[in-house]
Formats: structure tokens, C-alpha cells, sequence
């Protein structure tokens, strides 16, 4: 079996299961935010309705709730939510409740990681779709909607089909002026927003084991574009001393047998890897930087859980040392933690010289939702995953997919801008 | 189950314009409904009726998990999504929350289905019947536990 197939093997107590069995598992870990969390609170209430008496959850213990989407409070809805999240974790026991404004807060994706909330060998489900991202971390990690979500609550259990699995081998180092990012919008590029549906992605070979945990964080992150279910890689050294520093040492980690099955296995270069951009209006609308250096551009957009992490800031800020952005460019990094290493490296100092405004971790404006969101017929470089019509402001809006060395070299120029062009 | 088809002739359609991001504060049923397909079609919740299907081509509510989109679209009179495929998030919303039927449908019923068609769907047969232009499509079975959760009607009615 691999890992994907062990790990759901286990948490459904068989010892053995297939890609195409229909498996009940245990869940390790849930996670709920701002939207989701009030979608379930929805749920409750409708079973409430029905005649479920519903007094207690399953494990409080095992369940962590975020603010991220739309915090700051955009509007008076959305306060409400955060007041109806609040006190439905006061209700139910819930401690991990990371808030807006009180410490550590941030992009629930990246909490999970950053605050090591999830590990090696579990399975983990939360009500968002990039919660594929924390598969990085070798554990199973897969997006479910708001019902599903409330069964898991009350019940520490849900169903899956056990996954195909595509494996991506990468070979060698990626260039320096090539990021995690270019290589999975090449990914998704060739095989395409639903190439993988139903299936798990999972990463590996030299470049992988060369590549940082963060960076190995974007491309599980994305595997949601090309339609999986879930994003994974294997846990190595990497992965432990990332938990080390935050303090976790203890799990147990999966590791595919030595004959396990894949559907399919894909090669890539990493020295043939190039800047990539998804243009308008699919991750899948491929095209390498250069070859968009005329498009003009309104803004930059640094943020969200795919492209904000300390590793993305610091690219950001080698690109922008010294240098003025020529558009409107908005960094927001994705936890506190993060922005206060940012600051502590001097990175947000070299934002700010550079003209660039800094804010405070959101989903906001990746999801069109508030803080920044596009005018019509505005064009926007960004680090997020997703450009479908609307997705980040008007529906005549255009967001192109970049890398944060793209945007920021794009931010300079004003233009699509490859980094290794940048004067 | 008998409805007419609002038909779109497109794949991909995902889950930014069957309910835009702004809306996901919303979790008042009806209020989502009234954003239904806001970003690809204005005009969809002037034409939808209750019970009206909807007709469109590959990996239909693709992106995020928002079980806003498959509850916007039930709550707007869609009874049942006729799609060539499904993205997986919003598949399993669609039945697990009992919002609707998500039915998979062949390239040939995709292309002859029109805007406007009465049908009517029988998931006992496994089939299709086009009223209007006096045709039979065959589908694919649900699996075995989507079918019987179906049949529970949503998941929490649904005993492993």
C-alpha cells in the first residue's frame, strides 16, 4: 500500500484497503473557520429542528476553529459570525480557538502547520478545500463541506472512497528563480483543473526532498486546483525538524511499502522548470512569465495560505530590496507568527520602503470576499490559487497566478516580469 | 422526478459563480439562494422554477468546499444537477446534505439536452426520458453508498 492507502487503512481498522473501497474513518483532527464554522452551526440547528438533541460533540479536544476569512470583521454579518463561532466553541468545549486580535491568529491552512496542529500519519479533514495543504506534513488531509463536517463532529467519523493515487516524481533542484508555486501551475497546466479529480497527489524524488517543508506546503495547497482530494508527501528529516521547532516530537508516521501502487506516475525536470503564470480564468490557463511581458497590471497581491508563508515573504523581499513597486502591491502574511518574523528580519521594513502596503493575515481578498478586493476590467498579479470569474472581486476582474518572485518582479515593473529580467 | 432544463454549455463551471465569495457569510438558505449563479448568469433566478434541473458539461462545482453552492442551487428549485462530471467537494455536499441529485450523464445527453426540455429522471431505471424530444439517456448507477444514502435522505438520516 502507500502512504495515502496505509494511512486510511488504519484509521478505518482494516489491515489492508484498495483504491475504489468505500471506507468509514476515524478522524484525528477537524478544523472549522469563520464560514464553515457558522455552515455547521447551521447544520446543528436544522437537526436541532428535527428532533436531535445535541448537548455535547464527540471531541472537543480534536477540533480547532480559526478567523480568517472575512477578519477583520467586513461587515455586520460577519461579525456575527465571529460572535456565533465564539460562543459555539464556549459551548462545546472548544479550546484551540485561534481569534483575530488575541496572539497567534491566521490562515487556518497555515495555522496548521506553523502552529503544528496536525501530524505526520493522521487523518485530517477540515470545512475548506485547500485544507488539502497540510498533506505535506504526511498525513491524510482532505476538504469537506458543512454537513460533513458536523457528522464528523458529532460522530469522529466519515466516509471516503479510497483514492487513486498520481505520484509526481521531481527530479534535481529547482532553478533559483523557480518556486514550488511554477511548479505546480505546471502541474495543473498539464494534466488540468480536474486531472486529478477523486484522486490523491503526492510529491516526490530529489526535488522534493531538496525542497523546504514550506515550499512543499504550495504545491499540496494546489493539488485542490487540479480537483484532488487530497495532496501528499512523504515525512523525512525536513518534515521532523520542522515539527522539532515547534516542540512536537511524537507521532507516527506512515511511509508507503516498498511495492506500493500508484495510478500513475509523472516525471518532471526541475531544471527545465520556468517561471509559470495561470492566466484568466483557470489555474490550469498555463503560460511561462516571459512570454506575458506585455500584460499590464493594476496591482500585487501577496497573501493568502498558498503564497504568504515566511519563505514567500523573504522571496518577496529580495526582489523588492532597494527597489519601488510601480502598481498598488498588498502583502499580507498569513499568521501573526509569520508577520512578526517578518518584521523581526527587517522584511517588512523593505516592503514598506519599497511603497508596499502591509496588512493584517486574511482570506479576505483572495476570496474577493473585503480588504482590497477588484474594480472592474482590473488586472491583478498574485500569489493566491485560484482566478475563476469574480474569484477576486468584479467578475470582469483578471487575476494571473504567480509565484512570489513573479509578483514582486511584476510589482516593480508594473507589468508580468519574469525575475531573471528585472534591471 | 419530472423538471425542465436550464442549460449551460459549459465545463468547469465552479463554485466562484454558482455563489461569489462575498455571499459565504450567508447562511440563511433563502438569502443564498437569491445569489444562485450570480456570477455566470443574472438571470438565472428570474428563469429557474421549482424543480428545474440543470444541464452542464465537465467537472461541474469545481473550487472550493462551500456547501453554500449546492444549497444556493436547491433553495433556488434545482432538484438535480446533469452534469458530464462532478468536482468531488461539492458532489458529496450535494448528497450528504440531501440539497439535491448530482446525475452523471454521457457526452451524447449532454449534447442533445436543450434549454428548455422537459425530463424525467428515474434512478430506479437508471434513466433519462427526454419528454420533449421522445428520447431515452441511460446513467451510470450511483454507487452503492451514495445510493443508499440517497435513498436515507441526507447522511445523518443514513445508518452505516
Amino acid at each position: 500500500m502507500n502512504i495515502t492507502e496505509k494511512i486510511l487503512a488504519r484509521a478505518s481498522g482494516k489491515s489492508t484497503v484498495s483504491p475504489g473501497d468505500v471506507v468509514f474513518v476515524s478522524v484525528d483532527k477537524v478544523m472549522i473557520h469563520d464560514v464553515s464554522g457558522p455552515g455547521v452551526i447551521a447544520v446543528f440547528e436544522k437537526l436541532k429542528k428535527a428532533g436531535m438533541k445535541i448537548d455535547h460533540i464527540w471531541d472537543p479536544q480534536k477540533v480547532w476553529v480559526t478567523e480568517d476569512h472575512f477578519v477583520p470583521a467586513a461587515d455586520k454579518v460577519s461579525a456575527q459570525n465571529v460572535v456565533l463561532l465564539t460562543n459555539f466553541t464556549k459551548q462545546f468545549g472548544i479550546t484551540k480557538h485561534f481569534k483575530y486580535g488575541m496572539g497567534q491568529y491566521g490562515i487556518c491552512h497555515t495555522l496548521s502547520h506553523e502552529e503544528a496542529m496536525v501530524l505526520p500519519g493522521e487523518v485530517y479533514v477540515g470545512g475548506d478545500s485547500h485544507t488539502n495543504t497540510t498533506g505535506a506534513m504526511g498525513a491524510f488531509a482532505a476538504g469537506l463541506g458543512h454537513t460533513d463536517v458536523a457528522y464528523v463532529l458529532l460522530n469522529g467519523k466519515i466516509w471516503f472512497k479510497v483514492p487513486e493515487t498520481l505520484y509526481f516524481k521531481i527530479n534535481g533542484t529547482l532553478p533559483s528563480h523557480v518556486m514550488a508555486k511554477d511548479l505546480i501551475l505546471k502541474i495543473i497546466g498539464d494534466i488540468g483543473t480536474d486531472g486529478a479529480a477523486y484522486k490523491t497527489m503526492q510529491f516526490g524524488g530529489s526535488g522534493i526532498s531538496e525542497m523546504s517543508v514550506e515550499e512543499r506546503l504550495t504545491l499540496t495547497n494546489m493539488t485542490t486546483e487540479a480537483g484532488a482530494k487530497s495532496g501528499i508527501i512523504e515525512p523525512d528529516q525536513k518534515t521532523r525538524d520542522y515539527l522539532a521547532e515547534r516542540g512536537v516530537t511524537k507521532y507516527n508516521e506512515v511511509h508507503g511499502d516498498p511495492d506500493a501502487r500508484y495510478e500513475k506516475i509523472f516525471e518532471y525536470e526541475a531544471s527545465e522548470l520556468e517561471p509559470t503564470v495561470a492566466k484568466p480564468f483557470s489555474p490550469e490557463n498555463i503560460s511561462v512569465a516571459r512570454d506575458l511581458s506585455s500584460v499590464e497590471l493594476d496591482k500585487a497581491y501577496i497573501g493568502s495560505c498558498t503564497g504568504a508563508k515566511l519563505e514567500d515573504l523573504r522571496a518577496v523581499a529580495k526582489i523588492l530590496k532597494g527597489r519601488q513597486v510601480k502598481i498598488r502591491t498588498e502583502v499580507l502574511p498569513a499568521a501573526i507568527s509569520i508577520f512578526k518574523k517578518a518584521m523581526d528580519e527587517g522584511l517588512l521594513k523593505i516592503f514598506m520602503d519599497a511603497g508596499v502596503v502591509v496588512g493584517p493575515p486574511t482570506c479576505g481578498a483572495c476570496c474577493g470576499a473585503h480588504m482590497g478586493v477588484l474594480a472592474k476590467d482590473e488586472v491583478c498579479v498574485s500569489t493566491t490559487n485560484r482566478n475563476f470569474p469574480g474569484r477576486m472581486g468584479h467578475v470582469e476582474s483578471k487575476t494571473y497566478l504567480a509565484s512570489p518572485l513573479v509578483a514582486a518582479a511584476s510589482a516593480v515593473t508594473g507589468k508580468i516580469t519574469d525575475p531573471r529580467d528585472l534591471k | 422526478m419530472k423538471g425542465s432544463v436550464i442549460k449551460y454549455q459549459k465545463d468547469n463551471i465552479d463554485t466562484d459563480v454558482i455563489l461569489p465569495g462575498p455571499y459565504l457569510k450567508i447562511h440563511d438558505y433563502n438569502e443564498l439562494a437569491k445569489h444562485a449563479m450570480e456570477g455566470l448568469d443574472k438571470d438565472f433566478h428570474k428563469k429557474v422554477k421549482p424543480g428545474d434541473f440543470i444541464v452542464a458539461g465537465k467537472n461541474f462545482g469545481c473550487g472550493s468546499s462551500r456547501e453554500h453552492a449546492p444549497i444556493a442551487l436547491s433553495y433556488s428549485g434545482i432538484k438535480a444537477v446533469l452534469a458530464i462530471s462532478f468536482a468531488r467537494i461539492f458532489y458529496r455536499n450535494a448528497v450528504d446534505g440531501a440539497f439535491l441529485l448530482p446525475i452523471e450523464i454521457d457526452e451524447n445527453a449532454y449534447s442533445d439536452i436543450s434549454e428548455g426540455d422537459l425530463l424525467e429522471i428515474d434512478t430506479k431505471k437508471n434513466e433519462i426520458q427526454n419528454i420533449t424530444k421522445n428520447k431515452i439517456y441511460k446513467i451510470k448507477p450511483f454507487p452503492e453508498l451514495i445510493g443508499k444514502i440517497i435513498e436515507a435522505g441526507g447522511l445523518f438520516n443514513y445508518k452505516p
